[in-house]
C-alpha cells in the first residue's frame, strides 16, 4: 500500500519555481510560457465619454431598482390576492403572485446587473499575480510541532499510566450510548403491529360489512359489475360502530392497512381456484395497498385483470391470485376472504392470511 | 473593588498615529478589539482567477442564502403539525375537506398570505437550482481535476454538501403533507421496511408508530430547518474557507504557474462582480417565480393514504433513487420465518454506493497516479481521457437512471411501451455507461490530436493557395507563443512500472496483488491508449524548420 516505491521519475517534472511570470521566451523553446500578457485597456479607460456613459447606465439600474421597489409595495397593498389575470403565454395566473414576483426580480436584478457592470466597465481590469505558498509546512517547522507534541504528550502521562488512558476510552465510548438510549422513547416497539389490520376483528360470528368507500354503503355482490373496480373499508365492528369514519382519530393509520379493492371478473377466467375460493361468485377483494413500498394501487384494466400501482410500476394479475407480473413488487397481493351475511352483504370473517403493504424483515408468510 | 493604586501598572498607550477620518478612527476602535487589520492585510486585495465556470460554485452560495432567507419567512406561517382540521378557506376546492394543519397552512401560504405563494415558490426553485448547481459544480471540479491535491477534504466537504441537498429536498418536499409529498413518505417507509433485522424498529421510532402516524411532518420539519442546515451551514463555511485557504485554482496560460494566481483582486472586482451576481441570480429566481409555477400542492390534496395522484415522482434530484427503484426485479427471499426484500433494499445500498464513488474518486486516482504533489493549474478535460471518461459514464448512468424514474411520463409522452423502457433501462444501466466511456475517451485523445496538430502545423487560416504545380493547399498560420505554451503545458505521466521479477541478486522479488492492480490501473490512465504524446521542442522545431512546413 505504501507509495514509496514510486519514483519521482515516473511523474513529469515539476515546475520550476524560477519558472514562469515575468520571463521572456527562450528563444530556443517555442513552448516556453511568455509571461503575462499586456494590459489591454477597454473602451472606458482612454475614452472618459464612454465611462461617462457607463456611469450613468449603472446608476440608471440602481435607480431603476428603486422604482421597482416602489411596485412592489404598491402591488402589495393594492392588488387582491384572488384576483388572476391573463398573460400570454402563461395563461391565467394569480396577478398578486405575478406582479410581486416581477418587481422584486426587476429590484434585485438591477442592483447585480449595476454592480456586474460598473465592475467590468469602471473598475480596474489589470490581472495581477500573487504568489502561492506551498500548504505542507518546512521540515523545520514540522520537527518542532512534533517535538512539542511529545513534549505534550510525555507531561500528560498519557501513555505511561496506561490505566488512566484506558478508563478514558471507556468511558468516552461508552457515553454517547446514553443518547442512543434517549431517542428510544420516538416510537413504541414494533411487536406485531405491521401484522395485522382491522379486519382481525372479524369474525365468523361477528362478520365486517364491506363499506363502498365513496358511499359509505354496504354492498351486495350484485353492486359489483364486472370490469369495474370498487373501493372499500371496514363497515361497524365492536371496535368502530360506526365502522371506519374519516373523522376517526387513527384514520390515517387504519386505512393504510384497511382499504381493499374489489373487482368482478368472469368465473371462467378465474386462472387460480385458491384465489377464486376466497372470493364471492367471482368477487374478489384484494388489498390496495401495493406490496412494493405501499402506495395504493389505483389502475386496472378490466380486459387482462391486470391492476398497476402508478408509484413503480408494479402489475398485478387479479384473476391470478394478484401474482406479480411486472415491476419491482416482490409478492402477491393479500387477499381477504369474503362471503355474504344473512342479509346478503358482502362481509369478512378473519383478517388477511399475510401482512399487507412493504414487506419487512420479520415477515414470515 | 480595590482601590489600591500604589503598584498600579497601565498597559502601554496607542502609540498610533491620529486617524484621518471618522472611518478610520471606527476601523480603529474595531481593530483593537478584533484584530481585524492583520485579517484584512492578506484578504482585502486578495486575487481571484476569472473564468465563467467558476460561478457554477457561487449560485449554490447565493441559492442557499435565498433558501435560509426563505427559508425563515415560510417558517413564520407554516404550521407542522398533522392535527386534523376542517378547510374552511379562500380555495373554493377543497373547502369541507378534512386534511391536517401542515397542509392547511400551506395553502394559507399559497392563497391568503400576500406574498406567501411568491415565497413559496422562490423556496422550492431556490432549492431546485440549488441542487442543480451544486451537481454542475461538481462535475466542473471533477473534470478538471480541481479535486487533486491540496483538495480533497474540501471535495469531500462538497460531496457531502450535495448528500444533504438532496436529502433536506425531499424532507422539505414532504412538509406540505399533500398527496404528492405523503406518496414519498409512504416510499420511504417502505424503503426502511426493507432493512433487515432492524427495519421496523426503524420505521416505528422514526413515525412514532404505525405508518403514517401524527408525528413525522413536525419530526421531519425539524430535520428539515434545523438539523441538516446547520449541518450544511458549518460545513459550507468550513468549504469557504478551504477555497480561500488554498487561493483558487486557475487555467493553465501565459504567466499562469503553479506557483502563483492570477486575476483581479477581491476588493473592489471581485466584490462588486460576485456581489452584484447574488442578486443577479436572486433576481432570476424571482421571475421564474413570477411566471413558472412549481409544485402546486393545492392541485394535489391533502394526504391519504389510499389516494394516489398520477405522476407519482420526486423532485428530478431524486430521480436517480427513484429510477433505481423502479427497474429493480422484485427478488424477495423468504427463509426461517423471515423476508429479505432484495427489490428495494438493493436499490436503498446501491445509491449511496455510486455517491459514495464519487466521493472517493480523488484518493483512487491519488492512489493509482501515486502523485503526492501539490496542484493549482486545471486539467483541460481532454488531457486526462481516462478521468474524463469515467465522470461521463458516472452522468450517463444518472441520466439512464433518471429515464427509469420517469418511465411512465415518457411511455406516455413517446408513446411507447412503459414495460420496454424499464428492460431498456435494466440493460442499459449496465451497457450505455461503458459505451459513454469509450466514446468520450476517444473523443478526448481525438482532441488530443487536434491540439498536437495545431502546435506543428498551426491554425488553419481558412486562405487557399495554389502551388505552382497545381497543388490547393491551405495556409497555415503559427500560433502565438502564449497558444503553443498553453497547448503543450499540461503534464504527462508515465504509466506505473512494476518492479522487475527477480532484483539484481536474482531473488525472485514478491509484487502484491495490490501493486498489480495499481500497474494495470496505472497503464489504463496512461498508458499507450491513455494519452496522445504531445509534441516536443524538437518535432516543433523540425516542422518549423522548412520541409513540409506550408
Ligand atoms: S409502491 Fe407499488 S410499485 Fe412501488
Amino acid at each position: 500500500m505504501s507509495h514509496d516505491n514510486i519514483s519521482d521519475d515516473k511523474l513529469p517534472e515539476a515546475h520550476d519555481a524560477s519558472e514562469g511570470h515575468g520571463h521572456l521566451a527562450v528563444a530556443d523553446d517555442p513552448f516556453a510560457d511568455p509571461g503575462l500578457p499586456a494590459h489591454e485597456p477597454r473602451r472606458t479607460d482612454i475614452d472618459e465619454r464612454a465611462a461617462k456613459r457607463a456611469e450613468r447606465q449603472v446608476s440608471g439600474m440602481f435607480i431603476l431598482s428603486m422604482l421597482a421597489t416602489v411596485g412592489f409595495i404598491a402591488s402589495y397593498a393594492s392588488i387582491n390576492p384572488d384576483k388572476l389575470v391573463y398573460i400570454f403565454p402563461l395563461g391565467h395566473v394569480s396577478a398578486l403572485n405575478f406582479a410581486l414576483g416581477m418587481t422584486l426580480a426587476v429590484a434585485l436584478f438591477c442592483i447585480g446587473a449595476g454592480a456586474v457592470h460598473w465592475a467590468r466597465t469602471l473598475m480596474s481590469d489589470v490581472e495581477m499575480p500573487a504568489e502561492r505558498h506551498p500548504i505542507e509546512a518546512d521540515d523545520e517547522v514540522r520537527a518542532d510541532v512534533i517535538q512539542q507534541f511529545k513534549t505534550g504528550a510525555a507531561e500528560s502521562g498519557f501513555g505511561r499510566r496506561k490505566m488512566i488512558r484506558n478508563t478514558l476510552i471507556g468511558s468516552m465510548a461508552m457515553v454517547p450510548l446514553s443518547g442512543v438510549v434517549l431517542l428510544r422513547d420516538l416510537g413504541p416497539l414494533p411487536e406485531k403491529k405491521l401484522d395485522s389490520t382491522d379486519w382481525s376483528e372479524a369474525t365468523p360470528s361477528a362478520p365486517i360489512r364491506l363499506v363502498n368507500m365513496n358511499t359509505d354503503e354496504p354492498m351486495k355482490a350484485e353492486d359489483i359489475v364486472v370490469g369495474s373496480l370498487t373501493f372499500a373499508k371496514p363497515g361497524p365492528s365492536a371496535l368502530r360502530p360506526n365502522g371506519l369514519q374519516d373523522s376517526d382519530e387513527d384514520f390515517q393509520e387504519a386505512i393504510a392497512k384497511d382499504a381493499l379493492m374489489l373487482i368482478r371478473i368472469q368465473p371462467e377466467d378465474l386462472k387460480d381456484e385458491k384465489s377464486a375460493a376466497l372470493g364471492f361468485e367471482g368477487v374478489l377483494c384484494y388489498s390496495k395497498i401495493c406490496t412494493h413500498v405501499g402506495c395504493p394501487i389505483s389502475l386496472y384494466e378490466q380486459q387482462t385483470h391486470h391492476a398497476l400501482c402508478p408509484c413503480h410500476q408494479s402489475t398485478f394479475d387479479l384473476s391470478d391470485g394478484a401474482r406479480v407480473i411486472f415491476g419491482p413488487a416482490g409478492h402477491p397481493l393479500p387477499q381477504l376472504k369474503i362471503s355474504t351475511d344473512s342479509d346478503g352483504y358482502l362481509v369478512a370473517t378473519q383478517d388477511f392470511t399475510v401482512p399487507v403493504g412493504p414487506s419487512f424483515w420479520e415477515r414470515s408468510a | 473593588m480595590s482601590s489600591s493604586t500604589s503598584t498600579k501598572q497601565t498597559a502601554p498607550a496607542s502609540t498610533r498615529a491620529k486617524p484621518a477620518n471618522k472611518g478610520e478612527a471606527a476601523a480603529d476602535w474595531v481593530d483593537g478589539r478584533l484584530g481585524i487589520y492583520s485579517l484584512a492585510k492578506a484578504n482585502l486585495r486578495k486575487i481571484f482567477p476569472d473564468h465563467w465556470s467558476f460561478m457554477l460554485g457561487e449560485i449554490c452560495l447565493y441559492t442557499f442564502v435565498i433558501i435560509i432567507l426563505t427559508g425563515v419567512y415560510l417558517t413564520l406561517f407554516f404550521k407542522p403539525s398533522m392535527g386534523e382540521v376542517v378547510y374552511n378557506g379562500s380555495y373554493a376546492p377543497l373547502n369541507g375537506i378534512r386534511m391536517s394543519e401542515a397542509y392547511e397552512s400551506t395553502l394559507n401560504i399559497s392563497f391568503e398570505v400576500r406574498g406567501g405563494l411568491l415565497i413559496r415558490q422562490i423556496h422550492h426553485w431556490a432549492a431546485i437550482v440549488f441542487v442543480a448547481a451544486m451537481f454542475v459544480h461538481m462535475m466542473r471540479v471533477f473534470f478538471t481535476g480541481a479535486f487533486r491535491k491540496p483538495r480533497e477534504i474540501n471535495w469531500v466537504f462538497g460531496f457531502l454538501l450535495l448528500c444533504l441537498g438532496f436529502f433536506d429536498g425531499f424532507m422539505g418536499y414532504s412538509l406540505p403533507d399533500d398527496l404528492l409529498s405523503g406518496t414519498g413518505i409512504r416510499f420511504m417507509e417502505g424503503a426502511v421496511l426493507a432493512v433487515p433485522l432492524v427495519g421496523t424498529y426503524i420505521q416505528m421510532f422514526l413515525f412514532g408508530g404505525p405508518f403514517p402516524g401524527t408525528d413525522v411532518i413536525p419530526r421531519f420539519f425539524t430535520i428539515h430547518v434545523l438539523l441538516i442546515p446547520g449541518i450544511m451551514l458549518g460545513l459550507l463555511v468550513a468549504h469557504l474557507i478551504l477555497v480561500f485557504y488554498h487561493k483558487h485554482t486557475q487555467w493553465a496560460g501565459p504567466g499562469k504557474t503553479e506557483q502563483n494566481v492570477v486575476g483581479m483582486p477581491l476588493m473592489p472586482v471581485y466584490m462588486a462582480k460576485a456581489g452584484g451576481f447574488f442578486f443577479l441570480v436572486f433576481g432570476i429566481i424571482a421571475a421564474m417565480s413570477a411566471i413558472a409555477s412549481v409544485n402546486p400542492v393545492w392541485a394535489y390534496g391533502p394526504y391519504r393514504p389510499d389516494q394516489v395522484s398520477t405522476d407519482a415522482q420526486p423532485d428530478w434530484y431524486m430521480g436517480f433513487a427513484e429510477g433505481l427503484i423502479r427497474v429493480m426485479p422484485g427478488w424477495e427471499i423468504r427463509a426461517w420465518g423471515h423476508t429479505l426484500n432484495l427489490g428495494v433494499f438493493i436499490p436503498l445500498m446501491l445509491f449511496p454506493l455510486v455517491l459514495a464513488l464519487i466521493a472517493l474518486y480523488p484518493f483512487i486516482e491519488g492512489w493509482i497516479t501515486g502523485d503526492k504533489r501539490e496542484h493549482h493549474i486545471l486539467d483541460r478535460p481532454r488531457n486526462a481521457p481516462v478521468r474524463t471518461g469515467l465522470g461521463a459514464a458516472w452522468i450517463a448512468l444518472y441520466l439512464v437512471l433518471l429515464l427509469g424514474g420517469g418511465n411512465d411520463l415518457v411511455a406516455t409522452h413517446f408513446h411507447l411501451s412503459l414495460n420496454d423502457i424499464t428492460y431498456f433501462v435494466r440493460a442499459g444501466s449496465f451497457v450505455i455507461p461503458i459505451i459513454v466511456f469509450y466514446v468520450t475517451k476517444r473523443w478526448c485523445l481525438g482532441l488530443q490530436r487536434r491540439d498536437r496538430d495545431k502546435v506543428l502545423h498551426g491554425r488553419e487560416t481558412g486562405v487557399i493557395k495554389r502551388l505552382p504545380h497545381g497543388e490547393f493547399i491551405e495556409i497555415h498560420a503559427q500560433l502565438p507563443q502564449g497558444r503553443l505554451h498553453t497547448l503543450t503545458s499540461h503534464e504527462q505521466p508515465e504509466p506505473l512500472e512494476l518492479p522487475a521479477e527477480v532484483d539484481e541478486n536474482g531473488v525472485a522479488r514478491k509484487v502484491g496483488l495490490l501493486t498489480k492492480t495499481r500497474a494495470k490501473l496505472s497503464a489504463g490512465y496512461f498508458g499507450e491508449g491513455g494519452q496522445i504524446p504531445k509534441p516536443t521542442v524538437e518535432e516543433h522545431q523540425e516542422i518549423t524548420s522548412g520541409h513540409g512546413h506550408h
